[in-house]
């Protein structure tokens, strides 16, 4: 863990005032950056100096930087969350860079996820389609069934679990040729359909989610994958197909 | 101001039923009326928000994150406690109650504690019901594991992300709600103060933190879910957005604040690596089931080790020093976090810390006698007759990654080692904070109509947190305590009609946020806000870190006073207050950690005795142990704010022991 050698970087990083003002790629030289320090603490160093420049520091969502709260949300070199797999931006560690590399930074792309300012976007479509169908209706008055009164066979519950662990950051949208959201719905509406307590509202639920997702603009899924490999939970893409098959009988009746 | 807890009458396990029972409640009518604030969405806000919305209240829920499902709460890993006894191995409320007294040093009230301990049970069965996909075991029954500080398995958990998928739930149940038009969910928005007329509370000034614009909210009633304050320290635990500032602007507007000095040092996170660090990476303590904590027993070890020489794993068995093992037999390295903390401290302030840092500060976690159990159980359990050691050693790899993966993946991702092979540093760091916001039973402050809850009050924990009770206190004040009790106060406001916000204490009181947002943006100083916020976090960690003194705790009251003077002076926040301005944002928030740190110095400077996370080196034992004093503090000390920090008038809050004999705590 010590502090070797600092890096220098050359840094092309999207600027955008604002949600209507024109954005542009602007140059940015940093030097002596550890290795051992995460890439989001690279973007602090810069700020600083930025600010002791006098100018405006580069707006960036991040909040628990140990890639559990889905807040940061890079495109860097091209890639949803960089180089490496199964990790946020906020744990890519700046030794998976080399001295010298020129490091593109941009914020994630997609119609329904809008720039608000530099790095920053908008992801509230995201929670309105939860609002549409991401629950179940029980009350919160404490006075359910036993906790073991309905057993769930180990093998559903920790695919529920791996489902469910989807962090909502948005990157199998932004990795998306179409800009589909199929990978974050499908999570949810699998998590639901694989216990016995979301079975009841299971076919409202995927109809409404899946039409939310369209209604706010995301694509359709043409099953090239690419989402599962930049997701940084590894959310499988058999949750896809699962949420197809409820979908397809959903809509049967 | 006489504080008065309104802990019900009557025996301990009454109490709640009863006070349930007595309470005046609002007709689902009249709730259609009545407006509620929640600021927060974690754990405590969010479930708050979604049942408070279910029985009928308008909710506008706030939080500074771009979704509600950000909250920190998302971070915690272990797991949840509840006295369910589904492992058979002893437990009930009471010994769950009777743990949390304990493991809290004495210093919680009896009658919260029981009642979160009563309410436990629920949660599970609320949060099953609601899809959280808990650990199982093969009979598809839950699973548990066990914690620091407790004799028995009573954490249900799921793999190291428990507190996501508790809060998933919570958010889950916010979104039915939203979706239904009773909760209006008001995102990257911050609370920045409370508006009081006639001495309640009716509503908050918040900044819409895309815009800038500065709004007005009005409600009959508040409740602060805002957690808790560890980043005064600036390098802890806690999300990088994690702030005092709703909890501080109600303190400045009346509501007390309790037992600030009571912070949680958890013994297993990731040690500091450099200086451009922004935040430390907690290992959670589940790992303490399995993993052995250690130092090289000796001297020159620990430098060849630090300095790169000698591998770890070179050391022989024989020195090694397991000196939780050594201290405690008993609890050995399931010690309480506090107990765990300090060890980890006393050996590395004798040099046998193991990390090459600025101060040496790291120990071993060491996973290997756990690989080689699990290893030769498995080859047992497989019928491996005369296994390899190699085998063995892979058949247990995968029980280990089976159990722990995701932390394992943590750990090599920020520190490139891999603890499957050798084991891990690990070293303390801020996590949560008992203290907070003064609250009476009903979790109601000080000032009528404003309400505290999770971690942002100081009620269940005393002195120290036992791990997995805090995702425990968030839901039990959000889902089942809250709820209950607003009514009784709300049951006064059924006529009381929308509360307006054209009237001249929302005006004023926008008045002063604009201004202190536009002093900051006019100052043109020389420094940015991290580097106060850097500043504040050595002095507290040095002087109100750990281990306190007089003397240093005088200092630290000093030195902050002063480091918050040249901060109005010289901080240079760029950007103006009507756009997205993030160091903007940071800058209100550390100029109240400033604040808070003034006060949490005094504090533990007032409380001269050693107790939980509160450690005076003038009270200890010989063998180096913390030393109550019952006799003199066993009370919350509330502060009622004056001016300055520092300065603020202590009320007392006796506590009274009826249930359990206050002991020394001991885990040996």
């Amino acid at each position: 863990m010590s502090t070797s050698k600092g890096m220098n970087l050359t840094l092309k990083i999207w600027r955008q005032k604002n949600a209507n003002a024109k954005g542009q790629i602007e140059t940015y030289q940093l030097s002596d950056v550890s290795p051992d320090s995460s890439f989001l603490e690279m973007l602090d160093m810069l700020n600083d100096k930025l600010i002791n420049e006098g100018n405006s520091p580069v707006a960036f969502d991040h909040d628990c930087r140990e890639g559990i709260c889905g807040a940061c949300s890079l495109h860097i070199n091209g890639e949803p969350h960089g180089p490496g797999r199964r990790i946020t931006t906020c744990q890519l560690h700046m030794r998976s860079f080399k001295d010298g590399d020129t490091i593109y930074i941009e914020p994630f792309r997609a119609k329904a996820f809008p720039v608000i300012k530099d790095l920053v976007v908008d992801r509230e479509s995201f929670d309105r389609i939860q609002h549409a169908g991401g629950y179940v209706s029980v009350n919160t008055s404490g006075n359910t069934v036993d906790a073991n009164a309905i057993p769930v066979d180990k093998e559903s519950a920790d695919k529920a679990f791996d489902a469910a662990t989807c962090i909502g950051c948005g990157a199998c949208v932004a990795a998306c040729k179409n800009a589909s959201a199929s990978l974050f719905v499908a999570a949810k509406v699998s998590q639901y359909a694989l216990l016995p307590q979301g079975q009841i509202e299971a076919k409202n639920r995927v109809l409404n989610m899946v039409k939310q997702a369209e209604e706010e603009g995301f694509g359709p899924c043409s099953n090239t994958g690419a989402c599962e490999v930049e997701c940084p939970k590894g959310i499988s893409l058999e949750n896809i197909a699962r949420m197809n098959r409820e979908f397809f009988s959903a809509s049967l009746k | 101001m006489n504080l008065d807890s309104k802990i019900p009458e009557g025996p301990l396990k009454d109490k709640w039923t009863n006070h349930k029972n007595n309470i005046r409640l609002v007709n689902p009518a009249n709730k259609r009326n009545i407006d509620v604030i929640v600021v927060g969405t974690g754990l405590a806000g969010g479930s708050a928000a979604a049942t408070l919305a279910e029985l009928g209240y308008n909710v506008k829920a706030f939080c500074y994150q771009d979704s509600p499902r950000r909250a920190h709460s998302i971070a915690a890993q272990g797991g949840i406690n509840a006295a369910k006894n589904y492992q058979g191995d002893g437990d009930s409320i009471y010994r769950l109650f009777y743990d949390t007294v304990k493991g809290g040093d004495y210093r919680s009230r009896e009658a919260n504690v029981y009642r979160l301990a009563e309410v436990s049970a629920n949660i599970i069965d609320q949060c099953v019901a609601q899809g959280v996909p808990f650990a199982r075991d093969y009979g598809g029954l839950l699973d548990n594991r066990s914690f620091g500080g407790v004799l028995v398995s009573r954490t249900f958990y799921a793999k190291g992300q428990t507190g996501q998928q508790l809060l998933l739930g919570a958010y889950s149940a916010m979104n039915r709600q939203i979706a239904k038009g009773k909760i209006k969910m008001y995102n990257r928005h911050e609370m920045l103060d409370v508006v009081k007329i006639d001495g309640k509370a009716r509503g908050i000034i918040a900044r819409n933190l895309v815009s800038g614009e500065i709004e007005r909210h009005s409600a009959h009633a508040v409740v602060v879910a805002s957690g808790g304050y560890g980043n005064v320290f600036f390098l802890s635990t806690n999300a990088m957005g994690s702030n005092v500032t709703a909890a501080w602007k109600i303190h400045k507007n009346g509501a007390f604040f309790a037992n600030p000095c009571y912070t949680q040092i958890h013994p297993t996170c990731i040690p500091v690596h450099g200086t451009q660090q922004s935040k430390l990476t907690l290992m959670s303590e589940s790992l303490r089931n399995d993993g052995r904590i250690w130092v090289p027993k000796k001297l020159e070890d620990a430098k060849a080790v630090r300095e790169g020489r000698l591998k770890p794993t070179d050391i022989k068995e024989e020195d090694r020093d397991y000196y939780l093992e050594r201290r405690y037999p008993s609890f050995g390295n399931l010690v309480p976090r506090d107990v765990a903390s300090r060890a980890a401290k006393e050996r590395c302030d004798a040099g046998f810390g193991v990390v090459n840092n600025d101060t040496n500060e790291g120990v071993f976690l060491d996973f290997k006698s756990a690989i080689q159990r699990y290893g030769k159980e498995e080859a047992h359990i497989k019928g491996i007759k005369n296994a390899s050691a190699e085998e063995i050693t892979k058949l247990g790899e995968k029980v280990i990654e089976s159990k722990y993966g995701n932390l394992f993946d943590m750990y090599q991702q920020i520190t490139a080692e891999n603890p499957y092979k050798t084991p891990m540093k690990i070293y303390p760091a801020v996590h949560y904070t008992m203290g907070g916001v003064w609250v009476d039973y009903n979790l109601m402050t000080t000032v009528p109509g404003l309400y505290a809850i999770g971690e942002a009050n100081f009620s269940d924990h005393g002195a120290n947190r036992l791990g997995a009770s805090a995702l425990m206190q968030g839901l039990a004040d959000g889902y089942f305590v809250l709820p209950y009790t607003i009514g009784d106060y709300l049951a006064d406001d059924i006529r009381t009609g929308a509360i307006p916000t054209d009237t001249p204490e929302f005006e004023q009181a926008e008045k002063e946020v604009r201004e202190t947002l536009e002093k900051f943006v006019n100052n043109n100083g020389n420094h940015s806000v991290d580097y106060f916020h850097k500043k504040l976090g050595r002095i507290m960690w040095d002087k109100v870190g750990m281990a306190r003194t007089a003397e240093g705790l005088k200092e630290a009251i000093k030195e902050i006073a002063e480091l918050r003077e040249e901060f109005w002076k010289d901080v240079r926040v760029p950007g103006s207050i009507d756009e997205m301005n993030q160091e903007l944002e940071k800058a209100g928030r550390v100029a109240d950690f400033l604040e808070l740190g003034e006060l949490f110095a005094r504090d533990a400077l007032e409380r001269e005795e050693s107790c939980g996370g509160h450690f005076r080196e003038e009270y200890q034992s010989e063998e180096g142990e913390a030393e109550r004093r019952d006799e003199q503090f066993a009370y919350v000390a509330a502060y009622e704010y004056t001016g300055k920090p520092s300065e603020a008038i202590m009320h007392k809050e006796e506590l009274n022991f009826e249930n359990v004999e206050l002991k020394t705590r001991s885990y040996k």
